[in-house]
């Protein structure tokens, strides 16, 4: 059974769907704020996709088991109250053991709460489908919502501070010397949009399935 | 079973809640101490790390003691009065009125040399900021400062607790002809010859402003206080004076 459900098809595409024509965040357009907020170092960024991991493919696999029992009218007060007793016991437990991470984690505790990915995939996926399925759906979508926050921290630390994960990448490289000077407009807010634009741009320009009929 | 029932919907959520409210308490419950632990462990280390002494957080609880010397709580007149200045929680303080507010205050001796650590605790832009400023014992120069927070924006004004805003303290001064000015985190940065000013964060200015009101907010609390002090340390100097001046005098009859 837990053969068939990692080799097939069908259950690969949960996997790779949301990497690249289904992305949650340059396609269905879900996510932006935290994309936009915690974008202007790599570090931060990580952590953030990390965090959404463990809640997300959590989280899907719980109301996934509690799909036939939730009253439709109140799914999504179950489901608020599922990720945020989920994200919050998370931050206790780190808090007691791993008191460094947990400080890293503290502005995302909030915004993982509010992600709309998380909400959209548990009412779009998971309250459809059996457990395993859910587990892999939160993954995939995971991954897809990672690598965007990712590649946009990337840019915009390199680009506005010169550092990547806080290593003076460019001062080493004595580019400075040569009279280039950081772009400071890379790390306001506006510049995550511009990027994640420039992302859209690309790969619609790239990906066939993406591209709209007249 | 009709999960749609209004009967069902009103226990699901009751249960719903039950279960949740019981799971979150006896997680927070069971994981206290181990949380305030830490908390108490990363004061100390805050404050080693205010006169320059950064180690990791499990050495604080070791070498605290040996530099920190005292622990005093004064009043807004400048009295010492009785109280525990590590366990005064600076939150709860500021609400009070600034006239019935407790101030800890921590003396320091590193080479031979004292250094006044004062608590900080203010407004940033999501949520509280804190930090701790030693002055050298002249009460003007600062010996060293620490910032942090609870929820600043990651890369903006989180960067308060970072060395490279926290460096730019040390040497500057605080008082200019005997009036209080503070130190102000300035937008756009600080010109190199200002001795009251550091530059500020990029994108991180409400934060910055919310430093620089800490800052200022909290020195003028202890300026009762320094005033006693500074007095005291002029008898002391002229008293020595009138001492050495009293044993030439015996020399030079003898």
């Amino acid at each position: 059974m837990a053969k068939d459900l990692l080799l097939s098809k069908k259950n690969r595409k949960l996997l790779s769907d949301p990497l690249d024509d289904n992305n949650p965040i340059t396609v269905q357009v879900l996510g932006i704020c935290s994309a936009l907020a915690i974008t202007v170092q790599l570090k931060p960024a990580v952590v953030m996709a990390l965090s959404v991991l463990v809640v997300l493919s959590v989280a899907n696999v719980i109301v996934s088991l509690m799909r036939n029992m939730i009253p439709s009218r109140i799914r999504i007060i179950v489901f608020l109250v599922v990720i945020a007793t989920l994200v919050i016991l998370v931050d206790q437990v780190l808090k007691a053991f791993v008191y460094d991470v947990s400080k890293e984690l503290s502005v995302f505790v909030g915004l993982i709460i509010t992600n709309c990915i998380i909400c959209g995939r548990l009412e779009a996926f998971a309250m459809a489908n059996p457990p395993g399925k859910a587990f892999l759906d939160g993954l995939g979508n995971s991954f897809g919502y990672g690598i965007i926050l990712i590649v946009v921290a990337f840019f915009r630390e390199l680009l506005g501070a010169g550092t990547l994960y806080g290593y003076p990448v460019l001062e080493k490289l004595g580019i400075y010397e040569l009279g280039y000077e950081n772009n400071g407009m890379m790390i306001l807010p506006p510049m995550a949009l511009v990027t994640v634009g420039i992302l859209i741009w690309w790969q619609r320009s790239r990906n066939e399935k993406l591209i709209e009929n007249k | 079973m009709d999960v749609n029932k209004n009967s069902y919907t009103f226990g699901f959520a009751a249960i719903m809640v039950i279960v949740v409210a019981a799971l979150l308490s006896s997680a927070a419950i069971g994981l206290k101490p181990f949380q305030s632990k830490n908390v108490l462990l990363e004061k100390k280390q805050n404050i080693l790390s205010s006169v320059g002494i950064n180690i990791e957080r499990e050495e604080a609880d070791l070498k605290y003691p040996s530099v920190i010397k005292e622990e005093l709580v004064i009043n807004s007149k400048g009295e010492k009065i009785d109280g525990i200045a590590f366990d005064i929680d600076l939150q709860k303080e500021l609400k009070k009125d600034p006239s019935e507010q407790s101030l800890p205050l921590y003396i320091s001796e590193i080479n031979g040399e004292r250094q006044y650590i004062i608590p900080l605790r203010g407004k940033g832009l999501w949520g509280p900021i804190w930090g701790f400023i030693s002055l050298e014992d002249d009460l003007n120069k600062v010996f060293g400062a620490v910032f942090d927070h609870k929820t600043e924006t990651p890369g903006l004004g989180a960067e308060i607790n970072m060395p490279f805003f926290q460096d730019p303290f040390i040497g500057k001064t605080i008082f200019e002809s005997g009036d209080l000015v503070s130190i102000k985190v300035v937008k756009g940065g600080a010109s190199e010859d200002d001795m009251h000013g550091v530059d500020g964060i990029s994108g991180g200015t409400i934060t910055s402003d919310g430093v620089t009101d800490m800052l200022m907010e909290r020195l003028n609390m202890y300026l009762p206080y320094f005033a006693k002090l500074k007095l005291e340390m002029e008898l002391n100097n002229t008293s020595a004076q009138i001492d050495s001046s009293l044993t030439l005098n015996d020399l030079i009859t003898k």
